[in-house]
């Protein structure tokens, strides 16, 4: 009997899920699933974590993750500023800047602010500061390259209209290319802070007290004290009770801007009015 | 020619030259427009009418030649010209409102932060000037919520709210449906109506004809025909003026140029 190409496909497609509820069926008889849950689903471990998972680690990553953010993103726009300044030296040190720590693993950085500037400089910089500096140093970086591209997306008329209405050129920076370039790039902007929250967990280098656990440190305590994945399991959710909805915020934005190069949320007319 | 005259004289363009690189797109201008007078702009693309217009609040650094400006002489390379630029009022083509800011914002924020104006004030201001152009009740809207004849005719409520000496357009219905274009020009003739110096580039010839008091016409970098409206455009005297309006005034039966 002769299929005609359709029919084909369709007895493909069918041989393929048939495929997968084999291997799926497999997998099921064959697991041994008390040895499973014992290794990852302890209950009685995963008990034990509450509330202090939340309470102090989740708070934790959440303090850490800001301070890194909000240092980040303002030394991130005066890069961005530096690299597309008239001034050849500024362009010179941010792009130096750029390249390196956008280059560099974090965790030198944190190793370098925790041990090396404490031996070099006698300066002593307490946790909130450490994290602040290392994860903003780097995050910086990033989000510079990020926040330039913002502004060289603002339209040149809109910079136009606001020079022909007398404002001087920092004027119009502040006023109309910086709050469009920011709703521009909130969708990267937003990614960027999924990737600092992961990037925290690199302060246990630091050496910390229990009650500045963030989320990481907190798993690896309770795993040396009770042996399954669970405590691992547990901290992996508590981050993806922060990263899920920030991934979500950010596929959120990026639908609202439509993707469009020039639009802005208002275009869609879902903007906040200033 | 003296001092009666430098009063009357709202711009003053002599000898304007601009190059792009090797490109040279004004190649010596004189232009002036008195107080209260509508100056029509008209030519084929690319003659540089825009760049002529965006010269006169200096959007575009002249490469030779001097421009005045209500006495100010903007082409002096210490003249402020922020606050030149404050008097001199622009419409473009592609409406240019501030797009996070409602129509409100559009017309107070240039007020309060190079005028200094109060917010009070600023927004007495907008709101007599959104009445001008018909739009009061769009205060509150974002311009991306508004058809483009309410966008153009809110930037031009917006550059009239700083109380502009001369208002300069650039091609401002060109963007536009047809059917909206006349929102827009009936707003320009009203304040034409009101003594306002204009400077329009435009393709809207009846426009030019019953509201410009000159209209110069221009080709190749420079202004080949000027005098009244009914002149320049009922009977012009050159070749080339004759073959543009022939081709925008008829366009249906004309050979393809050249």
């Amino acid at each position: 009997m002769a299929l005609s190409k359709r029919q084909r496909a369709k007895v493909f497609r069918g041989a393929q899920y048939a495929l997968l509820a084999v291997i799926a069926l497999v997998l099921a008889l064959a697991a041994d699933w008390g040895e499973i849950q014992r290794a990852f689903f302890n209950l009685d471990i995963a008990a034990s974590m509450f509330p202090n998972v939340i309470t102090v680690a989740l708070k934790n990553t959440l303090v850490y993750t800001a301070l890194g953010f909000a240092f980040g993103l303002a030394l991130g726009l005066v890069l961005a500023l530096m690299k597309l300044s008239s001034v050849a030296p500024y362009r010179w040190i941010a792009t130096i800047y750029i390249e390196f720590f956008r280059g560099v693993p974090a965790l030198l950085v944190f190793i370098a602010l925790s041990f090396g500037v404490p031996l070099a400089f006698q300066l002593q910089f307490d946790i909130y500061s450490t994290v602040m500096l290392a994860l903003g140093i780097v995050g910086a970086a990033y989000m510079a390259e990020t926040i330039r591209a913002g502004i060289q997306a603002v339209p040149k008329g809109q910079i136009e209209a606001a020079r022909s209405l007398g404002m001087s050129q920092g004027r119009t920076l502040a006023t109309v290319v910086i709050p469009q370039a920011f709703r521009i790039i909130l969708p990267p902007l937003t990614n960027e802070l999924i990737l600092l929250t992961k990037d925290s967990s690199l302060i246990y280098i630091i050496g910390l007290a229990r009650e500045q656990y963030e989320l990481t440190k907190f798993g690896r305590e309770t795993l040396s004290r009770s042996p399954s994945l669970t405590p691992i399991l547990v901290v992996g959710l508590c981050y993806l009770l922060i990263t899920l909805p920030l991934g979500y915020l950010s596929r959120y934005l990026e639908r609202r801007t439509g993707g469009k190069k020039i639009s802005t949320p208002e275009s869609t007319g879902l903007g906040v009015s200033a | 020619m003296s001092t009666e005259v430098s009063t009357d004289v709202a711009v003053e363009i002599t000898g304007l030259k601009k190059s792009f690189g090797p490109l040279e797109v004004l190649r010596g201008i004189d232009v002036s427009v008195r107080r209260g007078e509508v100056v029509c702009v008209i030519g084929p693309s690319g003659s540089g009418k825009s760049t002529l217009l965006r010269c006169v609040n200096l959007l575009e650094e002249p490469t030779g030649g001097k421009i005045v400006v209500n006495g100010v002489e903007l082409t002096d390379p210490d003249c402020d010209i922020d606050a030149a630029r404050t008097k001199i009022g622009m419409v473009f083509q592609g409406f240019n409102l501030f797009s996070h800011l409602n129509v409100l914002n559009n017309l107070t924020v240039a007020q309060r932060k190079v005028l200094k104006r109060k917010p009070e004030e600023a927004q007495r201001i907008a709101l007599r000037n959104l009445e001008r152009v018909g739009l009061a009740e769009k205060a509150g809207a974002m311009p991306a919520q508004l058809s483009g004849g309410q966008q153009q005719r809110v930037a031009i409520a917006r550059a009239l709210s700083m109380d502009p000496d001369v208002m300069l357009f650039d091609e401002p219905t060109s963007a536009l449906d047809p059917e909206l274009v006349g929102d827009v020009l009936g707003v320009m003739r009203q304040l034409a109506d009101e003594g306002m110096t204009m400077l329009v580039v435009t393709h809207e010839m009846q426009f030019a004809r019953e509201v410009a008091d000159k209209v110069l016409f221009m080709d190749g970098g420079y202004v080949v025909e000027e005098g009244e409206a009914a002149q320049v455009i009922g009977a012009p005297r050159h070749e080339r003026t004759k073959s543009f309006l022939a081709r925008v005034l008829d366009p249906t039966h004309q050979g393809p140029r050249d």
